[in-house]
């Protein structure tokens, strides 16, 4: 029972951390699905999104931030998907991942003109950064609400891309991109229709991300951006339910690993500290390279051939 | 009546620089190796802010008979060592006579190679790390050390506060709470306290909070960068950390006023200065900031005054005496005689040991009064 | 290609390299560090070290065709091991301040004791190898499993090799080897180096970096030109019908893999020596990506792109576009817009512009013996073209 009271907390930010990272998974998922292209850009625009969310809130009440941020930041996937990634449709796959690279460098570089390298708080948001007290421990409400706004955000897409015509695109394109065109798919809208997903859904998971741990500088993105492709891998890429268990668990992981000495310590496993909390970025490369060694497709992907 | 008088006379000085510009006088160049961006930034911009106050008040130098124009010239260190040594090298390229900073020890400490290899000579301002002078020739400081400091916080959590058992939390690879740290452990207690150390870039603060909690400590020490301080104060209080909070001069800075005002969190800190101990001084200072809207944006918009602004000020008339003993704006000159300068600055006495140490025994020690968002004075420190 | 079969053009290019580095050697003597052109030593200096990082990446990215993004992963293995192995042994408990030093030794100074000058020279020399090894041992390891992945996967698998290993070094246990998350210092490095001849001291502290990268770029050259190089080609261009002409697909990925992280472990090293200092955290994917942003300014396939592509990035970015973020840009003073980071921005949007519009870079696959004889043979070569 004592063990149990002292983990508690550290998986319940996990749980809180990980539905942030699957919100921005999704984005990796839904656009490596049909592009075969890691976007590198995406964890960027979530720092964007954040960044947006300061300034705006400086002059605007948050009733009309909130939602200029979401619709900014989607305008901003929509962009650098059309000027970055549409020229080079034809081009080999190492010309558009280096060209994702190329707007995640831009992003933050301007990030960092902007903000003059500076840290910036976020604002904070009444009601849910409130504090609040649950099983005796005391955390703030984003942590309790993000699984739940997740789940809810994910069932709502799962249904968006099971039922409607957008949808059932999407699905075709993903599957076979050459013969969707061929049946008349127009390609580009099916294309900036997954990056307004993605964004949007990235711009939701910043502000509470952002909201539970208030800085935002330009590399803000860089980690959970590659935490949550890994989710996307783990997960089995192009399968949305795979990119949220993989998010949920890296994210439990992380947090459990920073707390690893402590729980160990206390429950009398160990005398003192060994620096495990040194690995909790690691581990997720390391729970990455046994699943692509053992697993290639991850827990839910579908086994693909590749052609000559 | 004395406090009018002093502000009619930095009123007349800021005119007057104006005018001197114009003045076709030599120019020396002071190099100002500082972060104004990265984790350190903003700490960096105030201490900066005490050297270009202290440039407005005295903007000309007399060297040798001659009157020269001070000119600061700036270099961004962006607090990551491996950039500190190409900073340091581009204010060594602009034929700088000496350099003043840098706040945090770990780019001092990397850029340290650099100046010597020039044979450049450089005052650190507020670097505490007991690195960076040693084995260094060139490198100077005014500012007392990591083992004073850290004994001084050791002694106050155990005397004052009653503590037992300490949880310590410093930056993975900064030499500043590292070193800190780490003679604060010395002089606690090594099986007394728990130390961790967290990653570069890290957002999430509220698991070492959670692991000082359940690991039973009494006092929470983390002389981190102001940037993570702000975070850390405010998931102490969503967390209800339940532990005062210490840490070293960093600290003594208005962001964790900011940060902590309205919380019910206990937070002390040593530092060089206490505001009031030179009315004049601070007088001046904060009319010039309030009429600076660029300097005034720097000290993080009000005019709190930092503790590193104040060492700042104190650098640069330092680096002012030394350039008036060598008589020459040649760094070798200016090295020569560096060991001997000694100043009497608003933050006490300053002179140099055989290392090139500052000769300091003493550091105040305040609270933040979380009510009003100042700080109070506590005590002054000393070690036996 | 670099043509070096053709008895001709191989004393052409000896010749070249000769007279190359003795400019530097002479520019050694002449610029001190406080002298205004002070910053062209710095950017030959850093800009050598990262022209043999991006040659060691396109011998992977631009000649094998395998997209890894571990470089700077094995740039701080390098490093590591050439800054452990060198540190002198009064030094040792300063660097070391907050653990007992466990490796004791430097390479140069136990081989000076016995040779004097000569023998600190081999022992930098042997550090520099050993830096190389390690990285190259590193590799193999990783190269077993990961090397059977396709392009994308194994970008991410190496990048989260990369990062596991700062870790690693990063942590507190291993501090009595690694000093722990502790940045390393006073090994021998590049502004010690000094030649003695005759009571007079001469500078070496930019001869000996752009030497080893020159060697180094040397021997790749050689490696892309031999049966190996063909093969990597072969590789790159298309897997399935390399395997057909029955070149060993596993046998020569890892061949490629070892090589580029023994040159990425050298550029490691010297970058130690021309930086002063060591510290993992300076090795983070932020390094891979602009590494391989070189690779693609220069154009990828193409040796000598890589080292104008770097030598022009390092040189944009730590000299000539300073003033973007000081005030005053060419004479125009502008201080709210040209602020700290504008420079870096110019600088992203220039290399988008690359990315986007003139895919193939400075060079192409070409290399600067080619724009020589094609001048000869046919009309102006078009270049640049998306």
């Amino acid at each position: 029972m004592d063990a149990l009271k002292t983990t508690l907390p550290y998986i319940i930010s996990g749980i809180s951390v990980g539905g942030q990272y699957a919100l921005i998974a999704i984005g990796y998922t839904m656009v490596y699905g049909i592009l075969r292209l890691i976007n590198f850009a995406h964890g960027d625009v979530f720092m964007v999104a954040g960044l947006m969310m300061v300034y705006l809130a400086a002059s605007l009440p948050l009733y009309l931030a909130i939602p200029l941020v979401i619709l900014l930041t989607v305008a901003l996937g929509f962009t650098i998907e059309r000027v970055a990634y549409k020229p080079l449709r034809t081009a080999p796959r190492m010309s558009v991942m280096i060209s994702a690279i190329g707007v995640s460098y831009l992003l933050q570089n301007l990030a960092l003109y902007i903000t003059g390298g500076l840290n910036k708080n976020y604002p904070a948001i009444p009601w849910i950064s409130d504090r609040i007290s649950i099983f005796g421990m005391e955390t703030s409400r984003v942590t309790v609400i993000t699984p739940f706004l997740t789940i809810i955000l994910v069932a709502a897409l799962v249904q968006l891309i099971n039922h409607t015509k957008i949808g059932m695109a999407m699905r075709a394109v993903s599957r076979d991109f050459e013969t969707s065109q061929l049946m008349g798919i127009q390609i580009n809208r099916v294309i900036s229709a997954t990056f307004i997903i993605g964004t949007f859904l990235a711009a939701v998971g910043s502000i509470l991300f952002f909201t539970n741990y208030p800085g935002v500088v330009p590399t803000s993105g860089a980690m959970p951006g590659l935490k949550a492709f890994v989710a996307a891998v783990f997960g089995g890429i192009g399968s949305i339910p795979g990119a949220v268990i993989g998010a949920f668990i890296i994210g439990i992981a992380e947090s459990v690993i920073k707390g690893l000495d402590t729980i160990l310590i206390v429950n009398g496993a160990i005398d003192e500290q060994i620096g495990l909390a040194t690995f909790s970025d690691a581990f997720t490369f390391v729970l990455l390279i046994i699943i692509l060694v053992f697993k290639p497709t991850g827990l839910f992907g579908e086994k693909s051939t590749d052609k000559v | 009546m004395k406090k009018v008088l002093s502000l009619v006379l930095v009123l007349a000085m800021i005119v007057a620089l104006g005018a001197s510009a114009y003045a076709d006088n030599p120019v020396v160049k002071i190099g100002v190796f500082e972060p104004q961006s990265g984790d350190n930034g903003a700490g960096g911009k105030q201490e900066v802010l005490g050297m270009q106050y202290a440039n407005v008040l005295t903007p000309t130098v007399e060297i040798d008979g001659t009157t020269y124009d001070v000119e600061l010239v700036y270099a961004d260190n962006a607090s990551s060592n491996d950039k500190a040594p190409t900073a340091a090298q581009t204010l060594i390229s602009s034929g700088v006579s000496l350099v003043l900073g840098s706040y945090g020890s770990g780019v001092s400490i990397a850029a340290s190679d650099t100046f010597d290899a020039a044979g450049v000579p450089a005052i650190g301002v507020t670097c505490t790390n007991p690195q960076v002078t040693a084995g260094c020739d060139v490198y100077f400081r005014i500012c007392f050390l990591d083992p004073f400091q850290g004994t001084v916080l050791a002694n106050f959590a155990k005397n004052e506060l009653g503590a037992t058992k300490a949880y310590c939390l410093a930056k993975q690879g900064d030499d500043y709470s590292g070193g800190l740290c780490n003679y604060f452990i010395d002089a606690f207690g090594k099986d007394a306290c728990v130390y961790e150390q967290f990653p570069e870039g890290t957002s999430d603060y509220s698991t070492y909070i959670t692991n000082a909690q359940n690991q039973g400590c009494d006092v929470f020490f983390s002389p981190v960068s102001t940037e993570a301080a702000a975070q850390i104060i405010a998931k102490a209080d969503t967390q209800a950390l339940g532990m005062p909070i210490l840490a070293g001069d960093t600290w003594d800075s208005n962001v964790i006023l900011q940060a902590a005002k309205g919380t019910n969190v206990k937070i002390c800190v040593t530092t060089f200065y206490q505001e009031g101990a030179d009315p004049d001084f601070d007088m001046g200072i904060k009319y010039w900031m309030n009429n600076n809207p660029t300097a005034l944006a720097n000290n993080g918009g009000n005019d709190e005054l930092a503790a590193v602004t104040v060492m700042g000020y104190d650098a640069y008339y330092v680096a002012l005496e030394a350039l008036k003993a060598a008589g020459s704006v040649d760094p070798a000159d200016v090295l020569e005689v560096l060991p001997s300068v000694t100043y009497e600055g608003v933050t006490g006495a300053i002179a140099f040991d055989d290392i090139g140490d500052a000769l300091r025994d003493s550091a105040f020690v305040k609270e933040c009064n979380t009510e009003l968002g100042v700080w109070d004075f506590v005590a002054v420190a000393t070690v036996d | 290609m670099i043509e070096t079969k053709n008895k001709k053009g191989a004393w052409i290019a000896f010749v070249c390299v000769f007279l190359f580095l003795a400019l530097i050697f002479a520019l050694d003597q002449l610029i001190k560090p406080t002298d205004k052109l002070g910053m062209l030593l710095i950017v030959l200096q850093k800009g050598s070290v990262y022209a043999l990082a991006a040659v060691s990446m396109n011998l992977l990215n631009g000649y094998t065709g395998l997209f890894s993004l571990g470089h700077a992963g094995f740039m701080l293995l390098g490093a590591y091991t050439y800054a452990i192995f060198t540190i002198p042994d009064k030094s040792r408990d300063a660097v070391y301040q907050y653990f007992d030093a466990a490796i004791r030794f430097s390479i140069p100074e136990q081989l000076s004791n016995h040779m004097g000058g000569f023998g600190t020279a081999l022992g930098v020399f042997i550090a520099l190898v050993l830096a190389g090894l390690v990285a190259a041992l590193m590799a193999w390891l990783i190269g077993l499993p990961v090397l059977r992945l396709k392009s994308d996967y194994l970008a991410i698998a190496t990048l989260g090799f990369a990062e596991i290993i700062r870790a690693v070094f990063q942590w507190s246990k291993l501090g009595p080897v690694t000093n722990g998350s502790n940045l390393l210092k006073n090994f021998a490095r590049a502004s010690k180096f000094k030649l003695e001849i005759a009571g007079t001291k001469l500078s070496l502290s930019t001869f000996v970096p752009v030497l080893i990268a020159t060697v180094c770029i040397i021997l790749i050259v050689l490696i892309v030109n031999s049966t190996y190089g063909r093969a990597f080609k072969a590789i790159r261009d298309d897997e399935i019908a390399a395997e057909a002409m029955g070149i060993n697909l596993a046998k020569h990925k890892m061949i490629s893999f070892v090589t580029s992280s023994f040159f990425a472990g050298v550029a490691g090293a010297t970058l130690a020596m021309v930086l002063s200092i060591a510290q993992a955290n300076n090795f983070k994917s932020a390094m891979t990506y602009e590494i391989l942003l070189m690779v693609v300014l220069g154009g990828i396939g193409s040796i000598t792109g890589s080292v104008i592509g770097s030598l022009l990035f390092v040189a944009a970015s730590e000299w000539w576009l300073r003033g973007l973020d000081s005030g005053k840009f060419l004479g125009i003073e502008a201080p709210n817009i040209f602020r700290n980071g504008f420079r870096l921005v110019v600088f992203s949007v220039i290399i988008m512009v690359v990315v986007l519009f003139f895919r193939k870079g400075i060079m192409g696959e070409k290399e600067l013996p080619d724009l020589f004889r094609k001048k000869k043979k046919e009309a102006p070569a078009k270049e640049g073209q998306a």
